[in-house]
C-alpha cells in the first residue's frame, strides 16, 4: 500500500524549559521549542514553509491548555506559509503531526513545524485544577453539557468509571494499576528534564490521597509548563540532515463508535480499540515487531488500555502485563520511558513523541534503551479521544 | 412517591438552554423521567439529536420511560473541586429500556462508597436551580 505516512519524517524536535509555574508566556515557550527544532533539522525560519499544532484557535480562554494558535507562532517567526492548522477536531494531538504529513504529501509544503504548548500549572496557580473547572452554578454547554451538572467536572471523573469497569471485569486491582506509576517515576530519575523524580515505591502510591475512585493522586498527570515541537520535511530530505531521521510507518485516525464519554458501546476501551485497529490495517509491521512504547497516560488507566488496544496485551491482560514489570527496561515492552505524563509532566501528548524520536535517535542518555528501539508505538488521548503512530528508524515498505 | 432528598452536591453547574434537550432538564416536574424517542422506529435517542440516527425519521418525541436502570460503573469523587465537599457518588447508568441507553448521574440518598456495578437503581429528581435533574437512589432487588 503507498501510504501518505511515507512522504515525510521528522528531521528536527526540540523541547522548551519544562516546569512547574514557570512564569513563562506561552509564546516564549513555544519559540523555545520551535527554534530548536528547526536548529536540530539543520534549517532555518526562512525555511519552514508549513505551521500545525493542537488545539489552535483562542488560548487565553483555556487556561493554559490551548498554547498559542498559529498566527501568533507565524508573526513571532515571521515565517511565510503555504500551509497551517491548529485544531482540536482531530484523531488526538498527534492529528497535527498527521495534518502536516498529509500536507506535505499532497504537496502543499515541504518543512512543517508542529508544535504543541501547555502552560497549565501557571494558569491552575496555587488551587491547582479546582481553579479552572466549571464554577459553582455556572452555565455549562457543549463538552460537559451532559456531566457536569453531576458534579463530573473533571477528566478524572469521565475516565475513573471507565478504571472501575476495567478492574470489575478483568479484576485488575490498584496494586497492579500502580506498577504504571512506579516503573515511569523509574525512568524520569533518568530524565533531567522531568519535575518529579523522587523515588517511588507501591507502598507511597498506595498511600496517596484518593481524587476519584479507584485513580488517586498519582494516577493522574502533572500539569506543568512547558512547549515542544518538531521539524516535518519531504522525504527527499532525509538524506541531507544533521540528526538521525525518524520515519512515520503509519497512522492510525479511526473513530468507530460514538464519540461520547458515557455512550461508547464498550466502557473499558473506548475509541483507544478504533484507532489502533486502523493503524495495524495499513501498517506491514506486527504488534512483535515493536520495541518500545510511548502511551497517553493523562491518567494510568489508559496505558493499560492502549497496552491492550494496540495488542500488546491479550484484553484484560494488560494489568497484570505492567505489575510483572514488562513496562520496566529489561520487560518485553519498555513503555514510556521518559516517566511518561505521570512523573514527567502533562506535555499532552507530545512528550510521548519527542521521546520516541529520542529513543531511536540513540539519544536519551542515562534512560537510553540498548540496543536503541527500531519501531516505537505512540499513542495518545482517552475516552472519546484516540490517534496514534508507529515511528521507526529505517523507512518500512 | 418522590420523598425528599438531600442533595450531596453543594453546588450544581446549570445545563445551558438548549431547545432540544429543555425538556429533559424539566421533565422531573411530574415526577417522570423522560427521553426523546423516535416515531419511526421506536429508538431511545440521547443525547437528543435530530433526526433518529437509525432510521432518519423526524418524528421525534420526549417519551415517559420507567426510570428503572442499572448501574453500568461508577466513581467516588473525593477531591475538593468545591471547598468542603463532601465525596458523592457520580454513576453512569443504563435504562432499562434499551441496551447502552446511559446516562452520568448521581446515586444519591446511600454511602457514595456502597454505590457499585450492576446495583439496581430507580430515578428521583433534584429540583435546584429551576432545572430537575434526574439523579438517582437505591431499588433494592438482585444486582444484575
Amino acid at each position: 500500500m503507498t501510504r501518505f505516512e511515507h512522504d515525510s519524517f521528522i528531521s528536527g524536535i526540540g523541547q522548551s524549559t519544562i516546569g512547574r509555574r514557570l512564569g513563562l508566556s506561552a509564546i516564549e515557550l513555544t519559540t523555545q521549542s520551535c527554534l530548536a527544532a528547526i536548529a536540530d533539522a539543520g534549517l532555518t525560519a526562512a525555511d519552514i514553509d508549513g505551521l500545525s499544532t493542537y488545539p489552535g484557535g483562542d488560548a487565553a480562554a483555556t487556561a493554559g491548555y490551548g498554547g498559542p494558535p498559529p498566527a501568533t507562532v507565524q508573526d513571532a517567526l515571521r515565517l511565510s506559509l503555504n500551509w497551517y492548522q491548529g485544531s482540536a477536531e482531530l484523531p488526538g494531538q498527534l492529528g497535527s503531526l498527521v495534518a502536516a504529513a498529509m500536507a506535505i504529501s499532497a504537496g502543499l509544503c515541504r518543512h512543517v513545524l508542529v508544535y504543541r504548548t501547555v502552560t497549565e500549572s501557571s494558569a491552575q496557580g496555587a488551587q491547582g485544577r479546582g481553579a479552572v473547572l466549571p464554577s459553582a452554578a455556572s452555565e455549562v454547554s457543549g463538552l460537559n453539557y451532559w456531566t457536569a451538572p453531576f458534579g463530573a467536572v473533571s477528566a478524572v471523573n469521565w475516565l475513573a468509571p471507565l478504571a472501575t469497569r476495567y478492574f470489575h471485569e478483568f479484576g485488575a486491582t490498584r496494586e497492579q494499576l500502580g506498577a504504571v506509576a512506579v516503573t515511569q517515576r523509574r525512568y524520569a530519575q533518568h530524565n533531567p528534564r522531568a519535575p518529579l523524580q523522587t523515588p517511588l515505591t507501591l507502598d507511597d502510591y498506595l498511600a496517596a490521597r484518593m481524587i476519584s475512585t479507584p485513580l488517586c493522586l498519582l494516577d493522574c498527570d502533572l500539569p506543568v509548563d512547558g512547549s515542544t515541537a518538531f521539524v516535518l520535511s519531504h522525504a527527499a530530505c532525509a538524506r541531507d540532515r544533521p540528526n538521525p531521521p525518524v520515519f512515520i510507518d503509519a497512522v492510525g485516525t479511526a473513530m468507530r463508535g460514538r464519540p461520547s464519554w458515557d455512550q461508547y458501546d464498550d466502557l473499558t476501551s473506548m475509541a483507544a480499540g478504533g484507532a489502533a485497529a486502523h493503524l495495524w490495517e495499513r501498517s506491514s509491521l506486527w504488534p512483535d515487531d515493536v520495541d518500545a512504547a510511548q502511551l497517553y497516560d493523562g491518567f494510568s488507566i489508559l496505558v493499560l488500555v492502549w497496552l491492550e488496544a494496540l495488542g500488546f496485551c491479550t484484553r484484560g491482560g494488560a494489568a497484570e502485563f505492567a505489575a510483572s514489570g514488562e513496562l520496566s527496561a529489561g520487560g518485553r515492552l519498555p513503555t514510556n520511558t521518559f516517566g511518561g505524563q505521570l512523573s514527567a509532566g502533562r506535555l499532552h501528548g507530545f512528550g510521548h513523541l519527542h521521546e520516541a524520536c529520542t529513543q531511536i535517535r540513540g539519544a536519551a542518555g542515562a534512560r537510553q534503551l540498548t540496543p536503541a528501539p527500531k519501531v516505537v508505538a505512540v499513542a495518545n488521548g482517552g475516552g472519546p479521544i484516540a490517534g496514534c503512530v508507529l515511528l521507526a528508524a529505517e523507512p518500512v515498505p | 412517591m418522590a420523598r425528599a432528598i438531600t442533595d450531596p452536591l453543594l453546588s450544581r453547574p446549570v445545563p445551558a438552554f438548549d431547545p432540544l434537550a429543555a425538556f429533559f432538564w424539566e421533565s422531573g416536574a411530574d415526577d417522570q423521567l423522560r427521553i426523546l424517542r423516535c416515531g419511526g422506529c421506536g429508538l431511545y435517542i440521547h443525547p437528543p439529536s435530530h433526526p433518529c440516527p437509525q432510521c432518519f425519521s423526524t418524528e421525534l418525541a420526549p417519551t415517559v420511560v420507567s426510570g428503572d436502570c442499572t448501574v453500568a460503573t461508577c466513581t467516588v469523587n473525593v477531591q475538593q473541586w468545591v471547598a468542603g465537599q463532601q465525596p458523592y457518588s457520580i454513576a453512569i447508568v443504563e435504562l432499562d429500556e434499551q441496551q447502552g441507553l446511559r446516562l452520568t448521574s448521581n446515586v444519591v440518598g446511600c454511602d457514595p462508597n456502597e454505590v457499585h456495578i450492576g446495583q439496581r437503581v430507580r430515578v428521583s429528581f433534584i429540583h435546584r436551580n429551576n432545572i430537575y435533574y434526574p439523579v438517582f437512589v437505591h431499588a433494592g432487588g438482585d444486582d444484575r
